[in-house]
């Protein structure tokens, strides 16, 4: 593995996860190093979601470990917000504030949890709603701007906390087709700016073209983990080629 | 008060009347007006902080992780605001008044005023209403807030504070101005306890003139003059809060700060159609 000498940002060891008797997710292991843009795949219920949201504690685990620069945050000593603040995550439904504006959606994690100044959380966030194309919306509220510009935002927002890994759960998901494009190119970007991340998506020439490598989950484990060539051209889990095949089949 | 040298007579009409009372008795009036507005203000005020303590405690999340400590102290807290607001909704407040009242002095030793038990009155049964009002405001807001909040690293008490509370509030703020105007309607029944409100002041100038029509017609425009102003001006502020409903492109790029920028000309239409290019492409 090219990252074979750097140490892992995010490690989960044994991770498990049971809603109830039901379990979402069964002795995953898993690593990303600095640099990584790993796309998860895989169907509706195979627990892609689920091992996002436990990777930032929005879903407790039931057992095993997550490893933060390899500092376990499932010690009840680390400081989960502290934790939370160094990993974003942009969600499918966007989840903006709606009671504030665009740039105070942007600014207000940096003036109460990095505890930035006012003009320095205000410069933060015009950087990246710059960067995201939404700078002409600093005033609008979530409800008036389009799908695909709350997603832009809440990616500006993510970003504006300068988060060492980002989360992707599904962010086009929720949106009308039309949309698609600018948040998944805006997302381009930011893999050509080196971030880190973690993206859950059922765009499968977006997780072809930009991850370094694709991890397919099946039934609550991880069926196949590979570089996106292999995946997509020549997976070695029967399971794998079967979601692909029909994966690619619905899209026609 | 003015005192009558008369006895009421039939050689007025009902209109002389009204004018002879506003002539005579308006301050009467104009300060019975004044301790019901206070009265209901501060005690729709005070029900509120009440309704808002009580809601937000019922709503705070109990992880399967967390101490036992904190859980039987939070237990034992929602127990005591359960029944709380059960038995303050589960009673009339015209009771409560005189329960209140009569009974902290004999029980405690509390010898207050009529006003101050009033106070007293409003502001826990508003408290009351408001409690429900509150937790079901918070319940209304859609749960990712709470998980956008929480994944950028607010804790609870600031994701409560900076991003569900201001929710909330707007969405309960008709209930508030509801309990404002019942609130202004049902200071009436202090009469009990003889807090000199608009009704008490109404009750006496009748016992001075027998009279009952002309000085409770009066009351009454009184008490609708009151209550329309406040559901106009609650109104306003239910509109003020909500912004206005367009809002102004901002001129671009003025931060300084510099941005890797993507290349000329590809704007947000091209990026769309470029998606769908690729997407047929896949197939």
């Amino acid at each position: 593995m090219m990252n074979g000498n750097k140490s892992p940002v995010i490690e989960v060891r044994h991770l498990i996860k049971n809603f109830g008797k039901v379990e979402v997710l069964m002795d995953i292991d898993f690593k990303t190093y600095p640099g990584d843009v790993i796309c998860v795949i895989g169907s509706s219920g195979s627990g892609k979601s689920t091992l996002l949201r436990c990777i930032n504690l929005l879903e407790t685990p039931t057992g095993g470990d997550i490893l933060f620069n390899g500092k376990n945050i499932m010690d009840r000593k680390t400081s989960v917000t502290d934790y939370r603040a160094k990993v974003g995550m942009v969600f499918q439904q966007f989840n903006l504030f709606n009671n504030m504006t665009v740039l105070q959606n942007c600014m207000t994690g940096q003036i109460k949890v990095l505890k930035r100044s006012k003009k320095e959380a205000e410069e933060t966030a015009m950087k990246y709603l710059t960067q995201v194309g939404m700078d002409p919306y600093i005033n609008a509220k979530p409800h008036q701007i389009s799908g695909g510009q709350k997603q832009r935002v809440a990616i500006a927002r993510a970003l504006a906390m300068e988060p060492e890994v980002l989360l992707f759960d599904e962010p086009t998901s929720a949106l009308d087709p039309e949309m698609v494009g600018e948040v998944l190119e805006v997302m381009r970007e930011l893999v050509e700016n080196g971030l880190t991340m973690i993206i859950v998506t059922h765009e499968m020439a977006f997780a072809r073209d930009v991850s370094t490598r694709v991890v397919f989950m099946d039934k609550g484990v991880i069926a196949e983990e590979d570089t996106p060539e292999i995946i997509f051209n020549n997976p070695t889990n029967p399971r794998t080629r079967e979601f692909l095949a029909r994966f690619m089949h619905d899209q026609d | 008060m003015v005192i009558p040298v008369f006895l009421a007579g039939t050689d007025k009409t009902f209109w002389e009347w009204v004018v002879f009372l506003i002539q005579n008795n308006y301050m009467d009036f104009i300060k019975g007006a004044g301790r019901t507005l206070l009265i209901a203000a501060v005690g729709t005020i005070l029900g509120c902080i009440i309704g808002f303590l009580v809601g937000i405690v019922q709503t705070i999340p109990l992880e399967p992780q967390d101490n036992i400590i904190k859980k039987i102290i939070l237990k034992i807290v929602r127990a005591i605001m359960s029944s709380y607001v059960e038995i303050f909704r589960g009673t009339p407040m015209i009771v409560q008044a005189i329960v209140i009242y009569y009974g902290s002095l004999q029980m405690f030793g509390i010898d207050m005023t009529a006003m101050t038990a009033g106070f007293v009155v409003v502001s826990i049964n508003t408290g009351a209403y408001m409690a429900e009002s509150v937790r079901g405001g918070i319940d209304s807001i859609d749960v990712g807030q709470t998980e956008a909040a929480k994944a950028i690293g607010m804790t609870h008490f600031q994701t409560m504070l900076s991003i569900i509370l201001p929710q909330a509030l707007r969405n309960i703020l008709p209930q508030i101005g509801n309990n404002l105007i019942i609130n202004i309607k049902d200071t009436a029944v202090l009469n009990v306890i003889s807090v000199n409100e608009l009704f008490f002041t109404a009750k006496t100038l009748n016992g001075m003139y027998y009279n009952a029509f002309p000085v409770y017609f009066i009351a009454c425009v009184v008490y609708f003059i009151m209550t329309f102003t406040c559901s106009r001006i609650l109104r306003w502020y239910e509109k003020k809060i909500d912004g206005p409903d367009s809002y102004t492109l901002a001129g671009t790029g003025h931060t300084g700060v510099p941005v890797k920028k993507r290349p000329a000309g590809m704007t947000m239409q091209l990026m769309n159609r470029k998606y769908n290019e690729q997407r047929s492409a896949m197939r």
